[in-house]
């Protein structure tokens, strides 16, 4: 497995791996979330108390999802860089963590926006959108502490300790919010009080959740591709790679 | 001269009080602004009791909160910049220990004086007696809680730009849980509950941080320094 991993140390060669799998993943990506929202959104079934207002289920679920998902794994990259200190893993926080951002903004809209007509209000003190808020605050701080330092090397090493720090405290911060709803207000919304969803809204919804996976890698991708090039500016490999030969100064 | 753990960790402390007992203000400060914030909700939200009871105990954590990070930058920013923080990094013991000398140095300029003026605060928002106890408590066991998780926040941001804000930005997150715990247990105890699962709960958190941050820290003193 090693052998496989080392050339993997080099830049260039990540750089190469990324640019060969991102058409792959755009084209794949696209394929999938349009024929999964267009399906979900135009001929899925109306939902029979909802009516037509479920159908932001099928952006809202998975970026939902796909928000603690990009955590998890931006917490992982944080781990590799401060064991194994590799860099590439560095540059994939930095990579990851504004598509988490965007998909934690895109799962509180859509629940405001879905909240609307359902519960009769944009915004409710409720566990998961607490949860989900705090999140994006989690992101933030990621983030704003990545370009907070003039050394990129020194920004990378401590937005992964900060990474690895807000993963500890994830799943108290999930806990104690959920404890700190149930003491402050009854449930007086039940949610996704599963009436188990039928087939019909199920599979719009699976293939939106690959497209959203999809997508998501995509946007990683490219991200980390446009950083390797931004660190590694100067080197030979990169101007040959922007201006198709070495530059010679 | 080689130092065990415990008497790392003494030194530590004794000369960080030693410092801060030269230059009263700055460790005054954070106290002062607290008591500013405390004044100005009565003025904000009008003097009814009733009402201040209902929100004394938000108001004084969020408070606490608030003056804990105000006065973090004290906690390394200075030994930083006149390299005393690069000799306590090539001593021959465990920087995680030295951390937690100044944890604890710093709980006791920071956190110490809150829980001696709680009955104050208290006073100050008309909150029933018969919760005082609990308030104390909470501010007992709850702050080493700021003081552990801001040192991370403390290490983390020394050479960053712009650290002050910074600083609240990565940390006011992590420290929901303990403000909910807290005016949680308040509020009970206000209603003549017992508070002793959400104060049994602060200070597992307390406990947890005050282990595990200080190898964060370490962590991140290391990056800063090289």
């Amino acid at each position: 497995m090693w052998r496989w991993l080392h050339p993997l140390a080099k830049p260039e060669t990540s750089y190469r791996l990324a640019d060969k799998l991102l058409p792959w993943f755009s084209i794949l990506a696209v394929l999938v979330l349009s024929i999964g929202l267009v399906w979900g959104l135009v001929f899925a079934p109306a939902d029979y108390q909802q009516g037509d207002s479920f159908r932001i289920m099928y952006i809202h679920v998975p970026a939902a999802i796909f928000s603690m998902s990009v955590y998890f794994a931006m917490a992982a990259a944080a781990f590799i860089v401060l064991v194994w200190q590799w860099k590439i893993s560095g540059w994939f926080i930095q990579a990851a963590a504004p598509v988490g951002a965007v998909l934690t903004a895109i799962a509180l809209i859509t629940g405001a926006i879905w909240g609307k007509p359902t519960w009769g209000t944009w915004w409710v003190w409720d566990a998961r959108l607490t949860s989900e808020l705090i999140l994006l605050f989690l992101y933030a701080g990621v983030l704003a502490l990545y370009y907070a330092f003039e050394d990129s090397k020194k920004g990378m090493k401590a937005a992964a300790i900060l990474a690895l720090v807000g993963v500890v405290n994830l799943p108290i911060i999930h806990f104690s919010v959920e404890w700190w709803n149930t003491l402050h207000q009854g449930a007086s919304i039940t949610k996704f009080e599963a009436p188990s969803i039928a087939p019909s809204m199920l599979w719009p919804l699976l293939l939106a959740l690959l497209g959203f996976a999809l997508l998501s890698v995509a946007l990683v991708l490219l991200r980390l591709k446009n950083e390797i090039l931004r660190q590694e500016l100067g080197k030979p490999w990169v101007s040959k790679e922007l201006h198709g030969e070495p530059s010679n100064g | 001269m080689k130092l065990s753990s415990l008497s790392l960790i003494m030194w530590v402390i004794r000369r960080d009080l030693r410092v801060a007992n030269r230059q009263r203000s700055e460790w005054l400060n954070p106290l002062i602004f607290l008591l500013m914030v405390i004044t100005l909700f009565p003025l904000g939200v009008g003097p009814g009791e009733q009402i201040l009871s209902r929100i004394a105990p938000g108001i004084i954590w969020v408070a606490a909160l608030l003056s804990g990070l105000l006065g973090l930058d004290r906690l390394l920013r200075e030994d930083y910049e006149d390299g005393s923080l690069e000799q306590l990094v090539l001593q021959p013991v465990s920087l995680s220990m030295t951390g937690l000398g100044k944890i604890v140095a710093h709980w006791l300029l920071s956190g110490l004086p809150l829980v001696i003026l709680a009955p104050l605060f208290g006073l100050l928002l008309s909150v029933p007696v018969s919760a005082w106890w609990v308030l104390t408590l909470s501010l007992l066991l709850g702050t080493p809680m700021i003081s552990a998780l801001g040192a991370i926040g403390a290490a983390l941001t020394l050479q960053a730009r712009r650290s002050g804000t910074l600083v609240s930005l990565i940390l006011l997150p992590l420290l929901i849980p303990l403000l909910i715990f807290a005016t949680s247990a308040i509020e009970a105890a206000a209603m003549g509950l017992p508070a002793n699962g959400q104060l049994a709960i602060i200070a597992a958190m307390s406990v947890l941080a005050l282990t595990l941050s200080p190898l964060a820290m370490a962590a991140a003193i290391r990056m800063s320094i090289r």
